[in-house]
């Protein structure tokens, strides 16, 4: 195992180098002069020169390069000019509140779209199928800030189920003691209930925004691997030996068909960290999207870098998770060495 | 004319992909003909703001006193537009780039294989805001970054259907009589490959209007006050904790009509181009 992490991590290599080449490239194609923009507007030509050396802008593009990746190694991304603080500590502190909303989209999405795409599969043309294929084609065609902003009006401001759309807590609850920076897990940790309600309540409909978005996918690959594994050889031989129908359902047909809906994975992240962007700004969530957002709508572009590596490292890191997990579930699958 | 009658029986078999071309005609005129057939100047502001939707203003009128039908009407051209700009440069790029690494593999392949796979280590949306902020903040930029995120589907489809071809007997022929690599390239596997890249322009297009729109919802590419689904829902969003609900709704729902009908068009395509792959 450790061998074959090995392995995927030389995989990855090339990956990430891509990615860094790009976002180098991003850091030097801000639009006009670099060193002018970070001078400011009212800097005299002397003081953009000055700028220019301390950045290093005068040195060859290899030069500046070699510059870069150091940087990149102690964890530098520069400095936000809005903010006043690293980025990378801007990034460490708001990233909690992304994951926490993320991974339960990502839980709501697999929780509804499993059992939906493996009932519609086992009743291929009856109502559940045909429902599920309208949800699935409906999902993807629906904008998830459109979404989010119809969940606000329903449920906020029409039936008054949920709290105003304003951030992680309400005004009335203290963040929980930090352990994880997950709010449900910390006010769970600590004992306290009344923290515990009041983060959930603001988290519901977020979250549903970006389950209800990522559903459709998932619904649609579960749905076509079960119709696949169920007409297969050895699902027959179960039903010949008489097993209990839940048992080949669950025990034999779901355990294979989730394999290519674990591959499919990869893809519905890249849709929930995009969507989590617009998310985060319909509902004013303290995240790393609505910092990016709020980055540049100030023209302040190096927080929008350090976002953009910040989430093209963490993806490319959870491909490899989900590499690993596929091989872990299915040990046919070995990459050749 | 079988592929005609073909397409009609499909259609026939299938209803919605019927539906789908008629909401695609709908959306067509509107995006042709909406600035004359819209009833108010769509940047004209009045003093009935805030009017929710009446006989006058059938979607209402926005905190400015514009009405929102006419906006959303006339919006339709540039969101529209901006996809199907994106998506026709896409279309052409990763088609050549996806037929020539199939059928010439080697280190052409290995090349774009790389490229397709750096733009895929990235979240598509989140590339796309980071490509804009850094290029600058300009609708072209926002097109340009739109037909960047999609170049791998393209360019993965084409390379695959090129390579299928490479050694097929038609292909065999043409290098026989003597037609030169690129001749053979060009002249017989893209035309075979065409159909199919068809499809995914459908395909994508939904993806495309998505994509623009997210990024004006977020304050890339078009600026108020012009009229834009994108930023008219944004524009909105500030009115809906208060109840104003027709500001947002009306264009966000002309963003998913054209989303849905692209989409449902796509997998209609596919079942004429290709009957194998109905699902």
């Amino acid at each position: 195992m450790l061998g074959l992490l090995a392995r995927r991590l030389a995989a990855a290599l090339p990956t990430l180098a891509g990615v860094v080449v790009v976002t180098f490239v991003m850091t030097r194609a801000l639009p006009g002069d670099p060193a002018a923009y970070f001078a400011g507007p009212a800097a005299t030509r002397e003081a953009v020169e000055e700028i220019r050396r301390q950045l290093g802008l005068d040195q060859p593009l290899w030069v500046q390069f070699g510059r870069y990746l150091a940087d990149l190694a102690r964890g530098d991304l520069g400095v936000s000019i809005t903010t006043g603080q690293p980025v990378l500590s801007d990034i460490a502190q708001r990233l909690p509140a992304s994951a926490e909303l993320t991974l339960l989209g990502l839980l709501i999405a697999a929780g509804f779209g499993i059992p939906m795409g493996v009932a519609a599969a086992l009743r291929p043309n009856s109502w559940v199928d045909h429902l599920c294929r309208v949800v699935a084609t409906a999902g993807v065609s629906l904008p998830t800030f459109f979404t989010g902003l119809l969940l606000v009006y329903v449920f906020y401001y029409l039936l008054g189920w949920a709290p105003a759309p304003l951030g992680r807590l309400d005004a009335f609850s203290s963040p929980p003691p930090h352990v994880t920076g997950f709010h449900l897990i910390d006010s769970a940790l600590a004992g306290d209930g009344e923290t515990f309600l009041a983060a959930a309540a603001q988290l519901v409909l977020p979250a549903l925004t970006l389950g209800i978005f990522a559903l459709a996918p998932i619904a649609r690959m579960t749905r076509g691997a079960m119709l696949a594994v169920m007409s297969s050889d050895f699902i027959r031989a179960a039903r010949a030996s008489g097993l209990a129908g839940r048992t080949i359902v669950i025990r034999y047909a779901l355990r294979n068909a989730l394999l290519p809906v674990v591959t499919t994975l990869g893809m519905v992240l890249s849709f929930l960290l995009g969507a989590n962007v617009l998310v985060e700004k319909v509902f004013a969530w303290p995240g790393i999207g609505s910092y990016a957002v709020e980055a540049l709508i100030a023209s302040d572009y190096v927080p929008v870098q350090g976002f953009v590596m910040t989430m093209a490292a963490l993806y490319v890191a959870l491909n490899l998770l989900i590499d690993l997990a596929y091989q872990a579930i299915d040990p046919r699958v070995r990459i050749e060495a | 004319m079988s592929a005609l009658s073909h397409a009609r029986h499909v259609l026939a078999e299938n209803p919605v992909t019927a539906l789908s071309f008629c909401l695609f005609a709908l959306l067509a005129l509107a995006a042709l003909a909406g600035p004359a057939l819209v009833p108010y100047d769509p940047l004209a502001s009045s003093d009935r703001a805030l009017a929710p939707p009446s006989a006058l203003h059938w979607f209402g009128t926005d905190n400015l006193g514009r009405d929102v039908f006419s906006r959303v009407v006339v919006a339709t051209r540039l969101d529209l537009g901006m996809a199907f700009a994106a998506v026709a440069l896409v279309f052409v790029t990763g088609t050549l780039a996806g037929v020539t690494a199939g059928f010439l593999g080697g280190w052409t392949d290995r090349v774009i294989g790389r490229l397709t796979d750096t733009i895929m280590a990235f979240p598509l949306f989140v590339l796309a805001m980071g490509l804009v902020a850094a290029a600058g903040n300009t609708v072209a930029n926002v097109v340009y970054a739109t037909a960047i995120i999609n170049f791998p589907i393209y360019a993965r489809v084409a390379r695959t259907e090129a390579n299928i071809r490479r050694d097929a007997g038609f292909v065999e022929a043409a290098r026989l009589a003597g037609a030169s690599t690129a001749t053979v390239m060009l002249g017989e596997v893209l035309p075979n490959v065409l159909p199919i890249m068809m499809v995914q322009v459908s395909l994508t297009m939904g993806y495309a209007i998505l994509n623009t729109a997210g990024l004006s919802f977020i304050g890339l590419g078009i600026r108020p006050p012009t009229a834009e689904w994108g930023i008219m829902v944004a524009e909105g969003a500030g009115y809906i904790v208060s109840g104003e609900w027709w500001i947002a709704l009306f264009p966000g729902l002309a963003l998913m009509l054209a989303v849905f009908t692209f989409n449902l068009m796509g997998d209609g395509l596919r079942d004429i181009v290709d009957p194998r792959r109905r699902t």
